[in-house]
C-alpha cells in the first residue's frame, strides 16, 4: 500500500528541461531503459518553458474504462498501475483515451506500460525515483498537509477535459497570474514593466 | 611532431566517440547489485552525492543518496546517467604509443620507458622548464596536491597549470583581494532564508541544476530573483527582475547599482567603518557610473537598473551568486570585486541568510583550486613567492628553496609558450585543451609543435590524438579520495570497481614516473590516496585554506567538513566572515575600486554582433565523457546557433537554417535555433564540441591581466545564411548517433495508424 499521508505535485513552472526524471525513471529495475515519464519543450521559439507529464492517477481512470480487455486496473490507494501482461492485447485505446497522454504501448512487448507511482519505492515507504532526483522539485512528494507550507503556488486535482470532470490523487500546482514571465529578451528590453 | 597520426575519421573508428546506451549485460540483466558505493558525482562542482550499484567489477547504475545533505538525492540527468562511462567500448585499458600508421597499443613498461625518455630528452636539450605540466580541477584534492608537488619535484618544472584557469579563476584572484581567503562565503543552506537573490552571469538551471532548488525554497519563503545575464536561462524566465544586459557589460551594471545605493543612503557605513577598507576608493571609481550611464552600456532601461539597485537595498538579507558569465571576461577579476563590492556596501555578509559566493564549475572546482596546482600557488592556497610559505612547504616536501621551482605560466600561456617553441615537452591530465581553451586553430598549431607529449586520460580525447603516448588513467569511480565542493566542504570520494587492463589511478602514474626520474626520496613513503591527503594536511596547515583537522574519517562520518579546520577538534566552517571578521591580517575586507573598461573584442562594423558561449544541461566541459553516454547524445547531440527571430530575419534565416558565423580568428558552420530567449544583438554557441563544431574557433585568447583567464564571454562575430552543404560532415555523424540513441536505448512505441 502507498500511504495516503503523501502526496504527488507537479508544477511546470520551476521545471528546467533537464530530463532528470526522465533518464532516472528508465534506471528503475523493472522499466528495463524505458521512460514512464514525457517532457516535452513547450514552444522553444517563444520560451525555455518545458513541462513533464506523469500519471495524475485519475479516481476514475479513463484508460482502465476504455480498457477492452479490463486489464488496467486501480489498487485501494488510489495508484493506477500498468496493464496486466496477460490481459494486455495492445489495443492502444488507453493511449489514445488519456487525457494527460501518459499511457504507452510499447511494441515489443505488446503490452502498455505507465507510471505506477513508482510502486515499488512508494509502497515501501520512499519517493518515486522521479520525484527524487528532480533538481528543480518540479516533481515534488511529500506529505499532503506540508504542501501549502512549502509552496506558494495552488495545488488542483480537478480537471475538465471536454465533458469530462476527471479527478486525481496527484495534483497539478497552478502560478499566480499575476507573476511575471520572462519569454522574449526584446520585448522585455522595450517594454518590462518596471 | 606530435600531430594526430590518423585522421579524424580513423580515430573515430578506433577511439569514439561511441555511445554506452545500457548498462553491462543490456537492460534484461539482473539489476540487483551486490552493494550499493556511496560517493559523489564525477561531473560539476555540486558533487551530488549518489549510491553506485555494483556488481562483480561493473557500476551497474545508481540509487539516489537521500541522506547526503547537499542534494538530499538530487541528481540531474549526467549524473543520472555517469555510471555509462564505465564498461565503455572507447575506454583505453591499454598504453598507447604513436607511430607512422597511427597508435600501437604497448605494454606498460615500454611505455613508461619512452615517457622517462621523452622528458629527459626534451629536459636535457632545452632546460627542465621546457617541459611543463597541465591538470585539471576534476581530480581529487589528493590528485590535485600530489601534481602540484610532482611538477615541481619530480619533473622540476615551474610550468604546472590546470584547467581550473578556464573556470573561477577570476573569482578566486578578487577573493583573495578582498577577503583574504578565496572559498564560497556561506553554505548554500544561507540561500534559503534570504530575501533577495542576486545572481549575475550563471545559467543555474543548466550549470549547476541542483542550486536551483535552493533558489526556489528562499522563493517559496518570499524571496525575490534578480537575474542578468543576456539570455533569459530557464530559471530567468520566472525570476522578478531579469535584466537581459549585453556580453560584457557586467561591471556597468554592478558599478552602477554600487552607485545608486551610495546616491540613495543604503550604504551600511557603520558596517564599512568598522570592518572594511579601501571603500572611499570605490566610491571614488563609480562616481560617474549613473544608471543613464550603464544604460548605454548594457543595454537596460535605467528603470530596471535602478529597480535592481533598489530590491538590493532595501532587503534585509540577501545571497550574490556569479559564475562564468562575468568570470570569463578580460576584466573577470574586476566584475567579481564589484559584485562583492555590493555584497559589502549593505553589509550583508558573515550573518545567517546573508552570503556570496562563486559557483565553481568543475568537480573539484574548490578543492583543486587550493592545493598548489596553479603556476603561482603552493598548498593552503599559498603564495609560491612568498618566502615564508616556500620554506613551510619545503620543510614539509623535504627539499631545499633551490629545488622548488618559483611562479611559472598560466594555462593559455602555457599554450602560447608551446606555439613560440620555448616549451618542447607536455604532460597532460584532466585536461582537454584542444577543445577547451579559445582559438582552436592555434591550439592544434601548438601540440602539434611538441616535441614530446604524453598524455593521461581513460578516453582518447581530442587533445590526446596529438600525444606520443597515451598512458590509460582511472575513472572517478576507480579510485578513492576527497573533493571540496561548491560550499566549501570536503567529501569523501569512495571506490566503486578496479581499474580495467592495465588502466591505473593519475596518482599511481605520476609515483611511478617520479621513482623512474630518481625523486623517489620526495614520494616513496606515499603508498595511496590517504598518505597524499594526510600530507596534504600537513602542507595546508597555516595557509588560508587549512585542511589540517580534517581526516578522511570525519570527512565520513560528518557528511563533509568545511575548511577552514585547522584542528581535529575544529568543527569546520560553513560560514565565513561572521561577526565582520575577515582574514587579511588586519582582520578587515579591502574593497577594491572598480573602474570600467570595455572588453578586449567590441562589435563594430565589420564584426557587428555580439557571441557568448556556454554549457547545457546534457554535456561536460569538452564532453570527453557526456559526448560518448547515449541518453545525453540523445538529448544534445550537437552546437547550434541561438538567435532571436529579430536577428535573423536580418539576414533572412529561418529555424534550422546553416548560418557561417565569422569571428577575427575563423569561421563556422551550425544550424540556426530560433529563441525570442536572447538578446537581438547576440548569439549564442555551447562549446562542448571538437574540431568544426568548436565553438572556441572563434573566441580569442585575450586574457584577464590579473586572472589570466580567457576572454570566453565576449566575441565579436557575423553571421551569413548559407546552404545546408556547408555544415560540417561531423554534425550530420552526431545528427545519426542521437537516432542511435534514440532508437536503441529503448523500444519506442510504433504507431499502427
Amino acid at each position: 500500500m502507498v500511504s495516503d499521508e503523501y502526496g504527488f505535485f507537479i508544477d511546470p513552472q520551476r521545471c528546467i528541461g533537464c530530463k532528470s526524471c526522465v533518464g532516472a525513471c528508465a534506471e528503475c529495475g523493472t522499466h528495463k531503459g524505458r521512460p514512464m515519464i514525457h517532457l516535452d519543450e513547450m514552444d522553444r521559439l517563444n520560451s525555455t518553458q518545458t513541462a513533464p507529464t506523469v500519471c495524475m492517477h485519475c479516481e476514475d481512470p479513463i484508460c482502465a474504462q476504455v480498457c477492452p480487455a479490463d486489464a488496467i486496473k486501480r489498487s485501494e490507494d488510489g495508484v493506477v498501475h500498468s496493464s496486466q501482461k496477460p490481459r494486455c492485447i495492445g489495443c492502444q485505446n488507453c493511449e489514445l483515451s488519456c487525457p494527460f497522454g501518459v499511457p504507452i504501448v510499447f511494441s515489443g512487448l505488446e503490452q502498455m506500460l505507465k507510471c505506477d507511482l513508482c510502486y515499488d519505492r512508494t509502497s515501501e515507504g520512499h519517493k518515486p525515483m522521479c520525484a527524487t532526483v528532480c533538481p528543480s522539485q518540479a516533481l515534488l512528494y511529500v506529505p499532503k498537509h506540508e504542501i501549502s507550507a512549502l509552496r506558494q503556488n495552488k495545488p488542483v486535482r480537478e480537471f475538465t477535459v471536454g465533458s469530462l470532470k476527471v479527478k486525481t490523487r496527484n495534483a497539478l500546482m497552478v502560478p499566480d497570474p499575476d507573476k511575471p514571465l520572462h519569454l522574449d529578451a526584446a520585448l522585455l528590453l522595450a517594454d518590462g514593466g518596471w | 611532431m606530435a600531430r594526430a597520426p590518423l585522421t579524424l575519421d580513423a580515430l573515430r573508428t578506433t577511439y569514439g566517440p561511441h555511445l554506452n546506451l545500457a548498462p553491462p549485460g543490456g537492460w534484461d540483466a539482473d539489476p540487483e547489485p551486490d552493494k550499493l558505493v556511496k560517493t559523489h558525482c564525477c561531473f560539476c562542482g555540486q558533487q551530488c552525492g549518489i549510491q553506485l550499484k555494483v556488481k562483480g567489477n561493473d557500476v551497474i547504475g545508481f540509487e539516489p543518496w537521500e541522506d547526503f545533505p547537499f542534494n538530499e538525492g538530487k541528481l540531474c540527468p549526467k549524473g543520472v546517467k555517469r555510471y555509462l562511462q564505465g564498461n565503455h567500448p572507447d575506454r583505453l585499458t591499454k598504453a598507447l604509443v604513436r607511430t607512422e600508421s597511427g597508435f600501437q597499443e604497448s605494454d606498460w613498461a615500454s611505455a613508461m620507458d619512452r615517457v622517462i625518455q621523452g622528458i629527459q630528452d626534451v629536459q636535457s636539450k632545452h632546460g627542465k622548464d621546457a617541459f611543463a605540466v597541465l591538470s585539471g580541477v576534476s581530480m581529487s584534492n589528493e590528485k590535485s596536491y600530489l601534481t602540484g608537488k610532482f611538477a615541481r619535484l619530480a619533473i622540476g618544472t615551474k610550468n604546472l597549470d590546470y584547467n581550473g584557469r578556464l573556470c573561477m579563476v577570476s573569482a578566486g584572484v578578487a577573493n583573495k583581494k578582498t577577503f583574504g581567503i578565496d572559498r564560497a562565503a556561506n553554505s548554500w543552506a544561507d540561500i534559503e532564508g534570504a530575501e533577495v537573490i542576486w545572481v549575475q552571469g550563471s545559467n543555474i538551471a543548466e550549470c549547476s541544476p541542483i542550486t536551483t532548488d535552493y533558489i526556489w525554497r528562499a522563493r517559496d519563503r518570499g524571496a525575490k530573483l534578480i537575474m542578468a545575464d543576456p539570455r533569459i536561462t530557464p530559471l530567468g524566465r520566472t525570476a522578478d527582475l531579469m535584466l537581459p544586459l549585453k556580453p560584457g557589460s557586467d561591471l556597468a551594471l554592478t558599478n552602477a547599482v554600487l552607485h545608486l545605493l551610495n546616491k540613495w543612503g543604503m550604504v551600511n557605513r557603520a558596517f564599512l567603518d568598522a570592518h572594511t577598507t579601501g571603500f572611499d576608493a570605490a566610491l571614488e571609481a563609480v562616481k560617474d557610473c549613473t544608471p543613464e550611464w550603464a544604460s548605454e552600456l548594457t543595454g537596460l532601461p535605467v528603470a530596471a537598473i535602478e529597480k535592481a539597485a533598489r530590491m538590493w537595498g532595501e532587503a534585509k538579507t540577501s545571497f550574490l551568486l556569479h559564475a562564468r558569465g562575468i568570470e570569463h571576461q578580460s576584466k573577470g577579476v574586476e566584475n567579481c570585486l564589484s559584485c562583492q563590492n555590493i555584497v559589502l556596501a549593505t553589509g550583508r555578509i558573515g550573518m545567517p541568510s546573508c552570503g556570496y559566493a562563486t559557483i565553481t564549475g568543475q568537480g573539484n572546482g574548490q578543492g583543486g583550486r587550493e592545493q598548489g596546482h596553479k603556476c603561482d600557488q603552493l598548498p593552503g592556497n599559498r603564495d609560491i613567492e612568498n618566502p615564508e610559505h616556500r620554506a613551510h612547504i619545503c620543510k614539509v616536501w623535504g627539499c631545499t628553496d633551490e629545488e622548488l621551482p618559483r611562479k611559472g605560466l598560466s594555462a593559455q600561456e602555457i599554450m602560447n609558450a608551446i606555439h613560440s617553441g620555448e616549451i618542447k615537452g607536455l604532460l597532460l591530465l584532466c585536461f582537454n585543451p584542444l577543445v577547451s581553451l579559445p582559438d582552436t586553430a592555434f591550439t592544434r598549431e601548438a601540440l602539434s609543435k611538441l616535441e614530446f607529449f604524453v598524455c593521461l586520460d581513460f578516453f582518447l580525447s581530442e587533445s590526446a590524438q596529438h600525444a606520443d603516448v597515451v598512458l590509460p588513467s582511472a575513472l572517478h569511480e576507480e579510485d578513492e579520495g576527497t573533493s571540496t565542493s561548491v560550499e566549501g566542504r570536503v567529501i569523501k570520494l569512495n571506490k566503486a570497481v578496479e581499474p580495467p587492463g592495465d588502466a591505473r589511478p593519475d596518482w599511481a602514474i605520476q609515483l611511478e614516473i617520479a621513482r623512474r626520474l630518481g625523486k623517489g626520496k620526495f614520494f616513496d613513503h606515499l603508498k595511496g590516496p590517504e598518505d597524499i591527503f594526510n600530507e596534504l594536511r600537513k602542507a595546508s596547515s597555516g595557509g588560508t585554506a587549512d585542511y589540517a583537522g580534517i581526516t578522511w574519517k570525519r570527512v565520513v562520518d560528518e557528511m563533509g567538513v568545511f575548511w577552514p579546520c585547522p584542528t581535529e577538534g575544529h568543527p569546520g566552517t560553513p560560514r565565513l566572515f561572521e561577526g565582520g571578521r575577515f582574514y587579511h591580517a588586519d582582520g578587515k575586507a579591502h574593497v577594491q575600486p572598480t573602474p570600467w573598461r570595455p572588453a578586449m573584442e567590441v562589435v563594430d562594423a565589420d564584426y557587428p554582433v555580439w557571441l557568448t558561449t556556454g554549457r547545457t544541461v546534457f554535456h561536460f566541459l569538452s564532453g570527453t565523457q557526456t559526448r560518448r553516454i547515449g541518453f545525453l547524445v540523445e538529448q544534445c547531440p550537437h552546437p547550434y546557433l541561438e538567435i532571436h527571430p529579430k536577428l535573423a530575419e536580418r539576414y533572412d534565416i529561418a529555424d534550422g537554417d546553416a548560418v557561417e558565423i565569422t569571428s577575427r580568428r575563423s569561421a563556422m558552420v551550425l544550424p540556426a535555433k530560433l529563441v525570442r530567449t536572447i538578446r537581438p544583438d547576440t548569439v549564442f554557441i555551447p562549446y562542448h564540441w571538437p574540431s568544426k563544431l568548436s565553438a572556441n574557433q572563434l573566441t580569442a585568447r585575450h586574457l584577464d591581466p590579473q586572472s589570466k583567464i580567457p576572454e570566453f564571454k565576449v566575441t565579436a562575430c557575423r553571421l551569413q545564411k548559407t546552404t545546408p552543404d556547408k555544415l560540417s560532415p561531423e554534425l550530420a555523424e552526431l545528427q545519426r548517433m542521437a537516432f542511435e540513441a534514440r532508437t536503441n536505448q529503448a523500444v519506442l512505441p510504433e504507431r499502427v495508424f
